[in-house]
């Protein structure tokens, strides 16, 4: 394997497609994420954020173009990449009957991470939730349930974010926390990719409108076939 | 290693905090088999000689039923997507995942078999065989059943299609295990049986966790 600049990996996404039943979402379209560089994925409802997002995740299979990480594809090494990412999408994942504390531990053992108990309460304390922590989170609000899903960002360490509305249902609070946490993992050279519809403030974020990625429905398949 | 652990002692947490399912599951399995003596007659000669019948039916309705719950939460809370993305191999996370559910159903119908055993007249001597037969077969069921709840999620009406998928594929464990009972009943000696039965567990173990994963990828597309 060769490693250009070994300090400094890049993820790269070529000409990608992306087919959702019989339409095609997008296609055509490239992006890169650098150390400490952000993305913003905005765009009408339906052009394919999510999708996008998803696929940087590597939970869909492009319809056609690539995915590199560090100069390799990353279905050569699904398990490594996906050690390297925290995608946070737009469903909170938490148990109504497990607390807070517990989900964060369950989800760091999935990233086979031991994440001690001073950082599970750091994370949780990062998005103000030190006081719930104990409580099942079938109590909590959906506000609250979407800073349990953030607290995982913080709770186990990862250079790649992917959110999708990382902001929904979150108030100025939660937003303000977001915001700090995100800059800090940029400064730390991490990078994000957010899909959003408010205005955030990430700055210098190159910023994505995936409407101009839309493929003219009936060519676009067909010239793909 | 710490993924597949992890998600075992979550399963069997969930299971016990919300423990009315795996109650339901078993109060299930025992009504199902008291219903028989009220419908076939109190004679003990016919009862004795299907009981065996009865409790393995049973026990392949009552594993049906709870096979809803194995992944339609994980998948409809958003659980499925951090599963699939940890670094493990998504075949680990199933089989953790299949393991805690034979722990909270498989291992209680079990436990509980030598007492249905005795209401619908079993030989007492068959009853050591029939209760090594469910904790041999059982497994089966439940790795068996996995690969349906998979190719069920997100259908419309999960349950009913679930029940249609993983029936004609539970009749393996279901012929031998009854057939070790009839054989200790007839003085031939379960072991053949019994050994048949622990193959098809042996069998699904490595092959069912492979089957499951992939029917997994496909709901998450």
């Amino acid at each position: 394997m060769h490693r250009t600049r070994p300090t400094d990996p890049e993820l790269v996404a070529e000409r990608l497609a992306c087919r959702r039943g019989e339409r095609l979402v997008f296609a055509g379209l490239d992006c890169r994420l650098e150390t400490g560089g952000a993305l913003l994925l905005t765009g009408s409802n339906g052009s394919g954020k999510s999708s996008l997002l998803r696929l940087l995740a590597t939970l869909l299979t492009p319809f056609s173009g690539r995915l590199l990480w560090d100069g390799l594809p990353v279905a050569q090494d699904a398990a490594h990449y996906r050690a390297l990412i925290h995608y946070v999408g737009h469903l909170d994942a938490s148990k109504p009957a497990l607390t807070p504390r517990e989900m964060l531990g369950f989800w760091a053992a999935l990233r086979e991470s031991a994440a001690p108990a001073m950082t599970i309460a750091a994370a949780l304390d990062a998005f103000g939730l030190a006081g719930v922590a104990d409580w099942p989170c079938r109590w909590l609000s959906a506000g609250q349930r979407r800073r349990l899903a953030l607290a995982r960002l913080v709770a186990t360490p990862a250079p790649i974010w992917l959110l999708d509305e990382p902001t929904a249902a979150l108030d100025s609070d939660g937003e303000a926390r977001l915001t700090t946490v995100i800059a800090e993992h940029r400064a730390a050279g991490g990078r994000v990719a957010i899909a959003t519809h408010q205005p955030l403030a990430v700055p210098d974020a190159a910023v994505i409108v995936l409407d101009e990625f839309a493929a003219p429905p009936e060519q676009a398949l067909a010239a793909l076939w | 290693m710490g993924a597949f652990l992890g998600l075992f002692r979550r399963d069997l947490r969930l299971a016990l905090r919300q423990g009315g399912e795996v109650g339901l599951v078993l109060g299930f399995f025992v009504l199902a088999v008291l219903l028989f003596p009220f419908g076939v007659g109190p004679e003990p000669e016919l009862l004795g000689r299907i009981a065996a019948g009865i409790i393995w039916v049973a026990a392949l309705l009552a594993a049906v039923l709870s096979l809803d719950r194995l992944f339609a939460a994980d998948h409809a809370d958003g659980g499925l997507d951090l599963i699939a993305l940890s670094p493990a191999p998504l075949e680990l996370a199933v089989l953790a995942k299949v393991a805690a559910h034979w722990v909270t159903t498989g291992l209680p119908l079990t436990l509980i078999s030598p007492v249905l055993a005795v209401f619908v007249d079993l030989d007492p001597t068959a009853i050591p065989v029939l209760v090594l037969g469910l904790l041999i077969g059982t497994p089966a069921l439940s790795l068996l059943g996995s690969i349906a709840a998979a190719l069920t999620l997100g259908a419309r009406r999960p349950g009913v299609l679930v029940a249609l998928l993983v029936l004609p594929l539970y009749l393996p464990p279901l012929i031998f295990g009854t057939g070790a009972v009839e054989a200790i009943l007839t003085a031939e000696g379960a072991r053949a049986h019994l050994l048949l039965l622990g193959a098809v567990s042996l069998a699904a173990l490595p092959l069912a966790p492979f089957a499951t994963a992939a029917a997994l990828r496909q709901a998450l597309e």
